[in-house]
């Protein structure tokens, strides 16, 4: 199943967002989509789930257009992971779990074929099956996150979009998630696309890097193609080195403290004004 | 389900004609079509007030409660706001302001007994309308402008209510009584027409309970899980004021069990819809019930208003379910 973004601008009043995009999405490969805040990272998940429509252009899945898909039947296809994950709700977690099966449920909530393997398997390969029971507001912001996973899993989509899903966890969590990821991507073959905060983390999962500015695609390639000095600094306006991590084939990004120039704020936000005219 | 068989036969056996558990099963028993007429064991009178004054009203006082309640459950379910209840949108005021404004200039009868009831829920459903045009922007109802647009609507039409109270000297306490909501001197005819509403509000708040679940964990994830969140809003919140607008056009504005019933049923089952909603209704009925009989027994003859008991009545009910909720949870951890 194959993702495209076909020429697409999205404004909000006063503001352009993204314009013009063209990319395409192979299945069975992680991307990542970098850049700083404001960019539109969160907008072009937005328009590749189908929650929002592109002021030009058309977002596709295998040639359709996203926004004429049916609810129900794009969530059998692409599956969401949202910034912040669940909420502190009153089910427990197997409940929430099963809300995955939704896309599959006629209207009177059944299912042709019983989903209590699919649901144990979930709870099992997430750690979840001692929890299953418990509330979900009785569990950590990492627990929470792992049954948003194991709902994901039950969805059974072959697109899977992550929108800054390490946010509010520790470092543990966000390792663990992003392996609890990547081992299901492998098995299933499924296409990911990841917005991530961490160009670290980025480099380390993503086999294809996408870098956002200016509403537009700054540079997309392997992480040691994207996440180049001179790019980082266009993109975030700080100096970093790159080097190499020690015991991964990757690049890491090495940040130092910068000075602020006395007068560095103020013509910054002068030469966006400036571009902006 | 039990429950309410048993509520509602000793509802009927209180009163000031006093009659036992017996005669009321009795009397009921003899209306089957095989059973011998109950003319012939109880008086004319007994079985007159059995069937013709209390079981309406009984009866009434059911499909009212059942109403308001599964209003409620919708409200809430949808606009995922505790303090959501069928009044939330502006609808009570709305009806409110039909119902002054007939009193006011003495029109109550213009099209006969109906004429009040139709009035409160046209204007009801037409500040519903409202409402939903004040909040929609894009297509998109934004579930803080929604409430926004109907508290705003609300006490701006409450004004207008006191106004027209203000406004009539003489028939003030007739305004006023309306609003505080009453279930006497209504009939059969009443029963019959609250009934299709509150079993079309029923099927469809229940077809939909298993979405109002996924509701709950945000309009995006429920869009992410395949729901069609505007059309979902639409039609719950739609289907809830129909059940509201029904239920106060009949009775006035009877407060608080709309905004209790789901949250006592929530404390005791959980947070699932699909047993919430169904549970609602039955206990709203019973809840309502209840209540009715109280205003009508307590200082018989005189008449306490409804919406007076169900506050005085639910409110520290409703304290005590929380402040035990409370406990249970500080146990947990």
């Amino acid at each position: 199943m194959e993702l495209s973004l076909c020429n697409i601008s999205y404004s909000v009043p006063g503001k352009r967002i993204l314009q013009n995009i063209n990319e395409s999405f192979k299945p069975g490969r992680f991307y990542g989509i970098i850049g700083p805040n404001g960019v539109g990272k969160s907008t072009l998940l937005k328009l590749l789930s189908g929650i929002e429509k592109p002021e030009q252009g058309e977002a596709r899945l295998d040639g359709r257009d996203i926004s004429a898909i049916p609810r129900k039947e794009l969530a059998r296809d692409v599956a969401v992971l949202q910034q912040g994950g669940l909420a502190p709700v009153g089910f427990t977690v197997k409940e929430i779990v099963r809300m995955g099966r939704f896309p599959y449920q006629s209207w009177l909530g059944g299912e042709s074929v019983d989903p209590e393997p699919l649901i144990n398997e979930a709870l099992e390969s997430m750690g979840l099956t001692g929890l299953q029971h418990r509330r979900l507001h009785q569990l950590s912001g990492g627990e929470r996150q792992r049954v948003a996973l194991a709902k994901l899993m039950v969805q059974q989509p072959r697109i899977l979009l992550l929108d800054e899903p390490t946010t509010y966890l520790d470092i543990g969590y966000q390792l663990q998630l992003l392996d609890n990821v990547r081992a299901w991507q492998k098995s299933e073959g499924l296409l990911v696309i990841a917005v991530l905060h961490d160009l670290n983390l980025a480099a380390m999962y993503a086999d294809e890097l996408i870098a956002l500015h200016e509403g537009k695609v700054l540079a997309r390639g392997v992480p040691d193609a994207v996440l180049q000095p001179d790019l980082i600094e266009t993109m975030y306006e700080t100096r970093a080195t790159i080097i190499r991590h020690p015991e991964l084939d990757v690049p890491q990004v090495m940040l130092a403290p910068g000075v602020i120039k006395s007068n560095g704020l103020l013509s910054r936000s002068l030469e966006a004004h400036v571009r902006r005219l | 389900m039990l429950l309410l068989a048993v509520s509602i036969t000793a509802s009927l056996s209180m009163g000031s004609a006093g009659l036992s558990f017996a005669d009321v099963w009795g009397i009921l028993l003899h209306q089957l079509p095989w059973m011998p007429d109950a003319d012939t064991i109880w008086s004319r009178g007994e079985v007159a007030i059995v069937m013709q004054v209390r079981l309406s009203r009984v009866l009434l006082a059911v499909l009212v409660g059942a109403c308001l309640a599964l209003a409620g459950t919708g409200f809430q379910g949808v606009l995922r706001n505790p303090l959501a209840d069928p009044y939330t949108l502006g609808v009570a005021s709305g009806s409110s302001v039909g119902a002054a404004f007939l009193i006011l200039f003495g029109f109550q009868l213009a099209i006969g007994v109906w004429t009040i009831p139709i009035v409160a829920f046209l204007t009801g459903i037409a500040t519903l309308l409202g409402v939903i045009a004040l909040s929609r922007s894009n297509g998109v109802m934004q579930i803080q402008t929604l409430i926004l647009s109907g508290v705003i609507l609300q006490s701006f039409l409450g004004a207008f209510v006191s106004l027209m109270v203000s406004m009539s000297e003489g028939v003030v306490n007739q305004i006023l009584f309306w609003i505080m909501g009453s279930l006497a001197m209504r009939g059969w005819e009443h029963v019959t027409m609250l009934l299709p509403f509150l079993l079309i509000g029923l099927v469809i708040l229940i077809a939909y309970s298993g979405t109002m679940n996924l509701f709950v964990l945000g309009e995006r994830q429920a869009a992410h899980l395949g729901v069609r969140v505007e059309r979902t809003k639409l039609i719950v919140l739609v289907a809830s004021t129909l059940l509201t607008a029904a239920a106060v056009s009949v009775s006035g504005v009877i407060g608080f069990v709309g905004l209790v019933v789901p949250h006592m049923i929530r404390l005791i089952v959980g947070p699932d819809y699909r047993y919430i909603t169904p549970l609602s209704a039955i206990a709203g009925g019973i809840f309502l019930l209840w209540a009715d009989t109280l205003a009508r027994t307590a200082l018989s003859p005189k008449e306490l208003p409804l919406g007076v008991v169900t506050a005085l009545v639910g409110a520290p009910f409703f304290a005590y379910l929380l402040h035990r909720r409370m406990k249970d949870q500080r146990g947990e951890e």
